[in-house]
């Protein structure tokens, strides 16, 4: 059984109205059992104290701020050659997610760096990084917004992202480059790949998977939606013409 | 509640802040999602009327 | 190939077309700044690359809804479309139409600029080298701006929206040049890197915005 499949909308909409309450409540566990365990279970950070438990929401939102990007990449060029519908609609329906887990991301990187840093913001490389993938994803859905068409809304959208995944990639690379300056050094940034100990990693892996499952639940919902739409429009224009 | 120290007003609005994001997200989506449903029910009913007559 | 490149500047140079008008928003932003900031020269003399430099992409963003706009309006554009002409090739002339009429005056106007805003005249050279590598890739980025949105009534903010963050590396990397040239440090590493965006836009760029154009088009 292919992927390919669920090209076919009768065929995604079948099968996702049978995954999505599955997926929807390993969701809701993982981020229960994730963000009480981490919550309430773990100890304190020698040097961050208890803002340490910021990190099982912090982690889980950045890492799917830049997934769903990526996905919405694939789902692009998935449309660009192969025209399914589904793909595009795929796209536009994650975009709203990737932007909320682009500012949990934000926020929560900005009132974790109060006590750590004094400041609410810095233009550390990886806040500024997520800051502009905020843009990116704002550019995004007004495109998609403002041309009325939809399948030229999904052509155009689909060019934007993959020229704009290119350069979100050149601005990584970019902001690195700005800030490595005379004043700021490494021991600003808020450095992920520090090896976490187990007493942490546990938790933060369940928090994950549960922000991993939300997104799943999420995206399969709203592209639904975008179906039903696509179809109601076609339906419209039917009745318009006839 | 776990004793957060003098980070308590931090840890908590961070989780306050994204827990409302995740459920505004949420409720959006199944708002978005009932209006798609019901809106697409009333023009599917139109148009079998249609064809019948 | 030639004709068309004239018949661009020309319009652009008579019909009250953007070619004045770039030079002097860009003129007004830099008067502007010191009375946001206050006129302390060693401030200002900081801040000063980077002012110049987001003026100059600013005034790109002015005049990036003509490019396209009036040729889709009188079907200019479809006939581009189908001539022999490749569309990429159109829209590669278009862009530099738009750096001849926009980003070229913004480069030669700079140092004058600069000395509005007591810029180091060590700086200068640095200002006009970046400027020079880095506008060109602005009239690319914007032309692509400007093909994904023509036709759309209110194109404009729209366009500032998708363009703005696509500027970012051209903007970082040549504002550093000149900043650290201004300080005696070695430029070369920065100007590498705006040379090679502008160089990657202008290999890629056309077939995006011509993807765009005909997607607009069908």
């Amino acid at each position: 059984m292919s992927l390919w499949e669920y090209a076919n909308p009768t065929r995604f909409m079948q099968t996702s109205g049978k995954l999505l309450p599955v997926v929807t409540v390993l969701s809701l566990a993982c981020l229960i059992v994730g963000l009480i365990w981490g919550f309430f279970f773990t100890p304190d950070d020698f040097r961050q104290g208890s803002t340490v438990k910021i990190i099982y929401l912090h982690v889980p939102s950045a890492l799917m701020a830049i997934n769903t990007w990526l996905m919405m990449l694939v789902t692009s060029l998935i449309w660009l050659i192969r025209r399914h519908h589904v793909s595009a609609l795929a796209a536009k329906a994650a975009a709203p997610v990737g932007i909320a887990m682009t500012v949990i991301a934000l926020v929560t990187g900005a009132i974790w760096g109060q006590p750590m840093w004094g400041t609410y913001w810095a233009w550390d490389p990886r806040l500024t990084s997520f800051l502009i993938l905020f843009l990116f994803y704002l550019g995004y859905m007004a495109l998609w917004a403002a041309i009325e068409n939809p399948d030229t809304a999904a052509d155009l959208t689909s060019v934007l992202c993959l020229v704009g995944s290119v350069f979100a990639l050149l601005s990584r690379y970019a902001v690195n480059f700005w800030n490595q300056g005379l004043h700021q050094g490494a021991s600003l940034s808020l450095d992920k790949e520090e090896h976490v100990a187990d007493v942490f990693y546990f938790p933060l892996l369940v928090s994950i998977a549960g922000f991993v499952l939300l997104f799943l639940a999420l995206v399969l919902l709203r592209t639904r939606t975008e179906i039903r739409n696509r179809r109601a429009g076609a339906l419209i224009s039917r009745e318009r013409l006839g | 509640m776990p004793d957060l120290g003098k980070y308590a007003d931090t840890v908590l609005s961070a989780y306050a802040i994204s827990i409302a994001v995740l459920i505004g997200l949420v409720a959006l989506s199944i708002w978005q999602s009932r209006r798609a449903q019901a809106r697409l029910a009333e023009i599917e009913a139109r148009s079998n009327a249609a064809k019948s007559t | 190939m030639i004709a068309l490149l004239r018949r661009d500047l020309i319009l652009a140079i008579r019909a009250g077309g953007g070619f004045g008008l770039g030079l002097a928003f860009f003129l007004i932003l830099v008067v502007l700044v010191p009375f946001g900031v206050g006129p302390n020269s060693e401030i200002l003399s900081r801040i000063a690359p980077g002012i110049l430099w987001v003026g100059a992409l600013l005034s790109c963003l002015l005049s990036l809804d003509r490019i396209f706009q009036l040729d889709y309006e009188d079907g200019t554009l479809d006939l581009l479309a189908t001539a022999p002409l490749p569309l990429e090739a159109a829209a590669s002339l278009k862009a530099l139409s738009h750096w001849l009429t926009t980003g070229l005056p913004l480069t030669l106007a700079a140092p004058f600029l600069g000395v509005l805003l007591s810029m180091p005249t060590e700086a200068t050279i640095w200002l006009v080298t970046s400027l020079a590598l880095g506008t060109p890739a602005l009239s690319m980025l914007g032309t692509f701006g400007a093909a994904l949105t023509v036709g759309l009534k209110r194109g404009g903010l729209l366009v500032s929206l998708l363009v703005l963050p696509l500027y970012m590396p051209t903007l970082i990397f040549g504002a550093e040049a000149v900043r650290r040239g201004a300080e005696g440090l070695p430029t070369s590493s920065a100007l590498l890197f705006l040379a090679a965006i502008t160089a990657g836009c202008a290999a890629l760029l056309p077939f995006a915005s011509a993807a765009a154009l005909r997607m607009n088009l069908r």
